[in-house]
């Protein structure tokens, strides 16, 4: 057994969401200058050199990238082997998460009830998922989920006649009715199969897969790129203003499913693609 | 006449706007706004409609008005505001007919607005601005001044007013039908896809 303190913890995650707000992901870096490379659109290349030097000047002055710093959606790895002390493994991170948008001059966007909607005031709680793993780590992944594009994320329980096309032509649609409400260019998490809150979790566990990387499975990986051809040929561009650059990436997760069911849920990220991860 | 071309090609705009200076703005042409803008979101819109329904004062004159949709981050100290980019407008249409229709002329936003917006702007001679979302950093730097003016118990979604100085933006949806985003789209969406 390892122990590992919950002060630890609210540490980690209090750093984590002040960087992963300031400080954009270097693969979501690379994505800009790749699409400056490709832009046919004047204005689209506008609208992504304006992102890149948004990037540079939130990191220099350590203010958010964008100013809806999003719900924490968090996954958490627990090693067995790991004995959290000191209190509870979610209250440490939502600690972290208060502290982090307290003292990061991060926006509060959470609302304690769907109904009567008062602001928590300080962005908790997250959004917590917790996997037990072998092992005596403790891996953290947190994502600042920006609302405007999580707005259009979409679910649809599909038949296993309507089998891989349908897939496609829904992943597809999904890029169309987000257009320019969730920001473009955008990322996809999607998660095909298991049940209905299966596919979405892993919707969201896809996103934090590296930009640019390919999927580990060559049949997905195939599938990702026909997928991003097909999205970026929309002609939705940068903000859609109109251009090439409708998504930077589109990537899938899967899990085996029941015989009646084919699952797809679709996660929207938008450029502000807030990720960052630690392992204690 | 508060929109005049600038030597760069872009449109220096200054608020208030009349109907001249609305009528003078495409679909697709971008603008350096200067002045004042009043900030609102879903939370204060729901608080003006029912005062514009009783026919009410609202907490600001929004004729020849523009307001931008936004919910800004937390300024750090000596900073006039945090981040502040533009959130998705569509949220917003059930309640902007009636706002132009007492006389406001512009909004600014993210993403597409519905038809009876559309219609609204032509009806009412108003403008649908697009400013870069997710930019908020960037577009901070041209916020000069802020108050907040009503319902500062919302937080990010008060009622402010902000001084600005050459914001960068883009006709969206101008009252002649104009629309960039069809257009745009359209222009680039390959056959088949
Ligand atoms: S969709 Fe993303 S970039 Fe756009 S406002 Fe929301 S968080 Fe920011």
């Amino acid at each position: 057994m390892r122990d590992v303190h919950v002060s630890a913890i609210a540490d980690a995650v209090k750093k984590l969401c002040m960087e992963a707000n300031w400080n954009l992901e270097p693969d979501m870096l690379r994505a800009f200058d790749r699409a400056l490379g490709t832009e046919r659109s004047a204005a689209g290349r506008q609208v992504l050199q304006i992102l890149k030097d948004n990037a540079q000047l939130a990191a220099t002055r350590r203010i958010p990238y964008c100013q809806d710093t999003g719900m924490v959606v968090c996954f958490v790895e627990l090693g067995q082997d790991v004995h959290v002390t000191g209190g509870g493994l979610v209250d440490a991170i939502n600690e972290g998460v208060g502290q982090g948008y307290r003292e990061g001059y991060l926006r509060a966007s959470v609302v304690r009830s769907p109904f009567d909607r008062v602001n928590t005031g300080d962005n908790t709680p997250a959004v917590i998922h917790v996997d037990v793993v072998p092992g005596a780590t403790l891996r953290i992944m947190i994502m600042a989920k920006g609302g405007g594009c999580e707005n259009r994320s979409k679910y649809k329980m599909l038949t296993p006649a309507e089998g891989l096309p349908g897939v496609k032509d829904f992943i597809i649609e999904c890029v169309k009715t987000a257009g320019p409400d969730a920001c473009p260019p955008l990322v996809l998490g999607v998660g095909i199969g298991g049940t209905f809150e299966k596919s979405a979790i892993l919707s969201k566990k896809a996103l934090f897969r590296e930009l640019g990387s390919p999927n580990p499975d060559p049949a997905l990986d195939a599938l990702e790129h026909e997928l991003l051809d097909r999205a970026n040929g929309l002609g939705i561009g940068p903000q859609g203003y109109g251009g090439d650059t409708t998504s930077f990436g589109i990537h899938l997760l899967t899990y085996p499913c029941h015989i009646t069911s084919l699952p797809v849920a679709v996660t929207i990220e938008c450029h502000a693609h807030r990720h960052k991860e630690v392992t204690l | 006449m508060s929109v005049r071309v600038a030597p760069d090609g872009i449109k220096d705009v200054t608020t208030p706007l009349d109907d001249e200076d609305v009528a003078s703005l495409r679909a697709g042409d971008r603008v350096r706004i200067s002045g004042v803008l009043y900030t609102a979101r879903d939370a204060a819109h729901g608080r003006l409609l029912p005062l514009i329904e009783q026919g009410q004062p609202l907490p600001f004159d929004v004729r020849g008005q523009i307001i931008y949709y936004t919910g800004p981050s937390p300024a750090r100290p000596g900073d006039v505001v945090g981040s502040i980019g533009p959130t998705t407008a569509s949220r917003m249409d059930r309640f902007t007919p009636a706002l132009l229709r007492l006389g406001l002329k512009g909004t600014i936003g993210k993403g597409y607005r519905g038809a009876a917006v559309k219609d609204a702007l032509r009806e009412h001679r108003a403008v649908y601005f697009g400013a870069i979302g997710g930019a908020g950093a960037v577009l901070s730097r041209h916020v000069k001044a802020l108050a907040v003016i009503a319902y500062e118990d919302l937080g990010t979604e008060a009622i402010r007013r902000l001084e600005v100085e050459g914001f960068p933006a883009i006709v969206i949806n101008d009252c002649h039908g104009g629309d960039l985003y069809q257009d745009g789209q359209k222009a680039y969406a390959r056959e088949g896809a």
